[in-house]
């Protein structure tokens, strides 16, 4: 059987998470030699609404684009968390940022409850790159990208400018999840 | 960490893809208005195109967009406007008229849900039939529908070159997915696809006719700006550009303009076949769906179904003599589509056989399980 591993990646409109996807793809693509997708689901409004990113990684070609069966699921908002936590797959992951989701569901997948906005706050002083934060902790809790391939993609995608602060907010989210996990 | 094909491979959207391939095509002239899910195209070439000495401008609206690349193609720029839906609703005047100008244009729709404003945000095939009958008027059309990133590189540079072989507007339909998705494209090697300028008249200006009855149907090309002056016209006209009533006159151009694409269909047709040739299911998909139709026919195989898949890429013409000849040992065909059944139409034509058909019209991607349910609920009748 082949490896497909599906990424979901939601919250609203602003939070970051369509960027966030692209890295995601970008890193196992092209940093990692493997086959990704990312895809996006939004509405018509620029910033608020309900707002999701999915990356598909797999070791083959990858036709149909979307999730089905969540690997891992990232929560930016309660409405994302009450909405999705039910497509997980039995042993999947929900991750979600304890700022924002106060009411996590009970299901058969591993419950990481952190808090990644906070942490962006406190090690960058910027809660906007609370995405690169979630990106460290899922490059940390999944292993399906290296560190190395996020590090670069996150470097060819960000705004010229903002590396340091953007590798200082994936070491955090590296270092959280390390926490999390011991 | 493989670094091994970091160089000729790069992450990027559909739009991306489709904006690059327009440069590569030699495509200098970009006229748009933005619109959901297709801004990227001409996001990208606004910045792009100044780069390369070629020309963009936003436009008032659609029907503007459209009238100014047909200006542009007539002085010999390639040229080419991307939309969606609504503004390729008000591009048809103009669509019509560059038919029958026969002034070469790549005209990019990148599907999203109607009818009206519909689902800005969201994917839908709806507008295959606007496509081919949009326009007013006995017209042929020439209309393409990757489905990945890099048939969308591929089949832009194609729509380019077949709109200048036969002087003709081409129709790129991408759709939301197609548009919006961002996958690996490894670049085709130099040479892979061939690069098609229109033919150029030998004659001088004072003896050229703009639309000269030819051999081929396709009357040589001079462009504004070389010192040949002449006529251009949406009424029927004779071979110098200018109107005429005269009935034989108006007769021999309407049917000309048809015959150009209809004798050369088999040059312009394309699809692909996989599975085919032990199956008893045939499953005709194309743009996005055929992404799931794919998945759906590997998971019907490892559960034993013998189903196989046809993906038109050239949508208008349509593949009808292909279709009827896999429909003389295939009985039943299934045709998922993001639309109330716009192609299964004409595979029905097609095949003469009952088509089950897959419509979704709520936005949503069709999966690879609605499309297999219907295959395993054929194989059991």
């Amino acid at each position: 059987m082949s490896f497909r591993y599906e990424f979901r990646l939601s919250g609203s409109g602003g939070q970051g998470l369509i960027l966030a996807g692209k890295i995601l793809a970008e890193a196992a693509a092209i940093y990692d030699g493997k086959n990704a997708t990312q895809s996006q689901s939004y509405g018509p409004e620029a910033r608020g609404g309900s707002s999701r990113s999915e990356v598909i990684v797999s070791d083959e070609e990858i036709d149909y684009p979307k999730a089905l069966n969540i690997d891992l699921l990232l929560c930016f908002t309660q409405e994302a968390c009450d909405k999705y936590y039910t497509d997980i797959k039995d042993n999947g992951i929900l991750l979600v940022d304890r700022s924002y989701v106060t009411k996590t569901p009970k299901g058969k997948y591993r419950m990481y409850s952190l808090p990644i906005t906070e942490t962006a706050e406190a090690k960058v002083g910027k809660a906007l790159v609370a995405n690169i934060v979630a990106l460290g902790i899922i490059t940390q809790l999944t292993g399906i990208i290296s560190r190395g391939a996020v590090e670069a993609a996150i470097l060819s995608r960000v705004p010229k400018g903002t590396e340091e602060l953007n590798l200082q907010a994936f070491n955090a989210g590296i270092e959280l999840a390390q926490q999390a996990q011991s | 960490m493989r670094m091994s094909n970091r160089e000729n491979a790069k992450l990027m959207t559909g739009n991306e893809a489709c904006a690059e391939a327009a440069l590569f095509a030699g495509m200098r002239f970009f006229a748009g208005y933005p619109i959901t899910p297709s801004t990227e195209i001409a996001e990208f070439l606004a910045r792009r195109l100044p780069q390369v000495g070629g020309t963009f401008v936003q436009m008032e609206d659609e029907i503007a967009s459209m009238a100014a690349i047909i200006g542009a193609s007539l002085a010999g720029v390639k040229s080419m406007t991307a939309t969606s839906g609504p503004g390729f609703s008000l591009m048809q005047e103009n669509i019509g008229y560059a038919t029958m100008t026969e002034v070469p244009c790549v005209v990019v729709n990148v599907q999203r849900g109607g009818p009206s404003t519909g689902l800005p945000t969201l994917p839908s095939q709806a507008d295959v039939m606007q496509a081919r009958w949009g326009t007013h008027g006995d017209h042929p059309v020439i209309a393409v529908a990757p489905s990945t990133v890099r048939e969308t590189y591929d089949w832009t540079i194609r729509a380019f070159n077949l709109s200048e072989r036969f002087r003709t507007p081409v129709i790129l339909l991408l759709d939301e997915i197609v548009g919006h998705v961002s996958e690996k494209i490894v670049y085709p090697a130099r040479g892979e696809i061939e690069q098609v300028e229109r033919e150029r008249t030998s004659r001088d200006p004072e003896s050229y006719l703009p639309y000269e009855n030819t051999d081929s149907d396709i009357p040589p090309f001079a462009e504004f700006g070389a010192g040949y002056r002449y006529h251009v016209t949406g009424l029927n006209h004779d071979e110098t550009g200018f109107p005429t009533n005269d009935p034989k006159k108006v007769d021999i151009l309407n049917r000309r303009i048809n015959r150009k694409i209809e004798r050369y269909r088999s040059e312009i047709i394309a699809y692909s076949e996989s599975s085919l040739e032990d199956a008893d299911i045939c499953v005709v998909a194309y743009g996005s769906s055929a992404r799931s139709a794919h998945r759906a026919v590997l998971d019907a195989r490892r559960s034993g179904y013998k189903a196989g898949i046809f993906q038109p890429f050239v949508l208008w013409p349509f593949p009808h003599e292909r279709l009827s000849l896999i429909a003389q040992r295939i009985k039943n065909f299934v045709v998922p589509e993001m639309n109330l059944g716009q192609i299964a139409h004409e595979v029905s034509c097609a095949t003469n056989r009952n088509i089950v058909r897959v419509n979704r019209v709520d936005g949503g991607l069709i999966t690879p399980d609605e499309i297999l349910e219907e295959i395993k609920n054929v194989s059991i009748r």
